[in-house]
């Protein structure tokens, strides 16, 4: 039995001996095989060269600084408490912003008032920086919550596909049916004013932009073969979805979140105009500029001209911040703006 | 696929998501805190049966579902009932107040369409120089203004300061009466720069990347002057993605024309909604967000329609 007989010389020679693989042909390889891949230290993902892009961008850079500056002045502009204890004592706002001073009426801007005061005496400046923890806070959480809900929804129905695609879609449909200001309108008028209830409502609204962008991006990157390699390797749905597909799908949905903000803020500005955002009297940017409207024309410019002017600059800074992430993260992208303005 | 399969498989589509829409509007004005019979009761005197009449005349004995029908089968023939505020029929209501609006907002589709197509064009075609950046710089204030504080800053100069506007229009004066033209001009402004400044956007991209196409060379290479390639070649086939962008803004006037409609006490159906929701006015309210939505269903009805007869390659 040659078989038999090939394995005793090989336990005679005391080692085992792979056939097939010819050894001195192994010595004297080629010293290109040498070459052995160079771990670098840093490891560079794809948001680091992002963010190295973004740093380049100088109007992009512009605009993070003002809206840092903003973020400080509204922070800043008034003691913050939590239950009680004070996390922040400094006041940058020179008047309480709900305080009436009856003695001084629709003053003009002075030293004393530089943004001039409102009909019932109160610090237009003092308001207008303390106004910004609205505008701000309600931007920055309505797009974290529509991202976790739009994000998860869209990428379940463009993997998918089939009924579930149909159903999703279909009420992304319905929704975009409605002008972005009528459905909160008529929203808000349901869950009423308020603080949670406006976010909410704009909640409601703007999921569905992200949900359908990334719907789209996710049904061209679930073609990608290390798709196909992460399914034959047996992976699970949810993490396919969630560490593979959806990081590679993000990219416009990042672009469209961030530019979101601007969009909310200036909605949520607008509904505060039309006297159904926060509990009247708050000193948010759109319910001051609709109080400000009754003494146009009495010729209080100052009263519709600074509120304004803050809402302005937040939202042109967004623009400039949303633009520049879009050159950073989605090179390719199509540079027509905000379409999801509606 | 032929146009007429795609219209019908497109028509097909829109079923479902019309049902949707009167559903969700039916459904809102039932989720509304507090009975409208509680509401009317407030400004009568009770009298023992009036609720049970009231609550009749709304079909609020009835199963929702069976409301439901009811309200639906009086809106396909646009009968949404009388107001509950103003005694009115509400399709009267809407009517009266229908073409003011839509002249606030045609005239601010034109300006938005007469600034922001040209301004794109000005600024594809001398991409990345003055004229380029200055155009792209005035697109980005145009988005980033708010728009109903641009009106008010226009009112503030142009009324309060140099008086050259009167501000409300008198109600008695018809749409096309020559005199609306002094009134129409500052709100149609107001409305249509953010939306100029999103057409200049988008014109301007689908230019460029028109412009970087292989029959643009060959346009230019037999000879044909720089003047008929871009209005001959580039900007016919860039139009076919500006024609989707109009159809969105019709959407953002609307929205828009919501906002302004209130700066400038403009008589319109915008005011007439933001009355009703303060007022807790439900079938007008049911049949001014019924009306919006069907129409901008239809508007992207047209929008794909057209859209694929200018560009047969695309029908899915």
């Amino acid at each position: 039995m040659s078989h038999e007989s090939s394995r005793t010389t090989t336990d005679q020679r005391g080692r085992i001996r792979v056939t097939g693989f010819d050894t001195s042909a192994f010595e004297d390889r080629d010293e290109r095989f040498d070459w052995q891949q160079e771990e670098s230290t840093v490891s560079r993902s794809r948001w680091t060269r992002s963010w190295e892009r973004f740093k380049r961008n100088r109007t992009a850079l512009a605009g993070l600084a003002i809206i840092a500056v903003m973020l400080f002045v509204t922070i800043f502009a008034r003691p913050i408490a939590v239950e009680g204890i004070t996390i922040q004592p400094f006041s940058l706002a020179p008047f309480d912003p709900t305080n009436s001073n009856f003695g001084a009426l629709n003053e003009a801007p002075s030293a004393s008032h530089p943004f001039g005061t409102d009909w019932s005496g109160k610090d237009i400046l003092s308001r207008v920086m303390y106004g910004g923890r609205y505008s701000l806070t309600i931007g920055v959480i309505t797009v974290g919550i529509a991202l976790s809900v739009g994000v998860p929804l869209g990428a379940i129905a463009g993997y998918y596909g089939g009924w579930v695609d149909e159903v999703i879609m279909r009420l992304v449909d319905i929704l975009y049916a409605f002008p972005f200001l009528v459905l909160a309108i008529a929203l808000i008028s349901v869950l009423g004013q308020g603080f949670w209830n406006m976010i909410t409502a704009l909640v409601l609204v703007v999921w569905i932009s992200y949900a359908r962008l990334l719907r789209g991006e996710v049904l061209s990157v679930k073609e990608n073969e290390y798709v196909t390699a992460a399914k034959a390797l047996g992976a699970r749905d949810r993490s396919i979805i969630f560490r593979h597909v959806v990081p590679n799908a993000m990219a416009p949905v990042i672009v469209q979140a961030t530019l979101g903000i601007g969009t909310v803020v200036l909605n949520a500005a607008a509904l505060g105009f039309l006297g159904l955002g926060l509990e009247p009297g708050s000193p948010e940017w759109g319910s001051m500029l609709s109080s400000g409207r009754d003494t146009l024309i009495q010729g209080y410019w100052w009263v519709t001209v600074f509120p304004g002017l803050a809402i302005f600059l937040f939202v042109l800074s967004i623009n400039l911040v949303g633009d520049g992430v879009r050159d950073a993260v989605d090179p390719q992208g199509d540079s027509g703006g905000n379409a999801g303005v509606r | 696929m032929s146009l007429q399969r795609y219209l019908i498989k497109r028509l097909l589509v829109m079923i479902p998501v019309l049902f949707g829409v009167t559903v969700l509007t039916f459904s809102l004005t039932k989720m509304l805190p507090g009975s409208p019979v509680d509401f009317i009761l407030q400004f009568q005197e009770t009298t023992p049966g009036l609720r049970e009449q009231l609550e009749a005349q709304y079909n609020l004995d009835e199963p929702v579902y069976i409301q439901y029908w009811l309200w639906l089968r009086d809106a396909m023939v646009l009968d949404f009932g009388d107001s509950i505020i103003s005694d009115r029929s509400v399709t009267g209501a809407i009517v009266g107040r229908l073409p003011k609006t839509l002249l606030l907002g045609g005239a601010g589709f034109a300006i938005a369409v007469c600034i922001g197509i040209p301004l794109g064009v000005l600024s594809a075609v001398n991409n990345g120089n003055t004229i380029d950046e200055v155009s792209r710089i005035g697109a980005l204030l145009g988005i980033a203004t708010p728009n109903f504080w641009l009106g008010l800053m226009l009112m503030l100069v142009f009324s309060v300061q140099f008086g050259l506007f009167r501000v409300i229009p008198p109600s008695d004066v018809g749409v096309f009466h020559p005199s609306m033209l002094k009134f129409v001009i500052l709100p149609a402004i107001t409305l249509g720069t953010a939306s100029s400044a999103l057409i200049m956007r988008l014109t301007r991209s689908s230019m460029v990347e028109e412009l970087n196409k292989d029959y643009v060379r060959t346009a230019k290479a037999k000879g044909l002057s720089e003047r008929t390639v871009i209005v001959k070649h580039v900007l016919r086939n860039s139009m076919v993605s500006v024609v989707t962008v109009a159809a969105i803004q019709v959407a953002f006037i609307v929205n828009g024309s919501v906002v302004i409609e209130q700066v400038f006490s403009w008589p319109g159906v915008g005011r007439l909604l933001i009355d009703a929701i303060t007022q807790r006015d439900f079938p007008v309210l049911q049949a001014i967000v019924l009306m919006i939505a069907v129409t901008i269903v239809f508007v992207n009805l047209i929008a794909d329609l057209l859209y694929s007869w200018l560009d047969p390659r695309i029908r899915y």
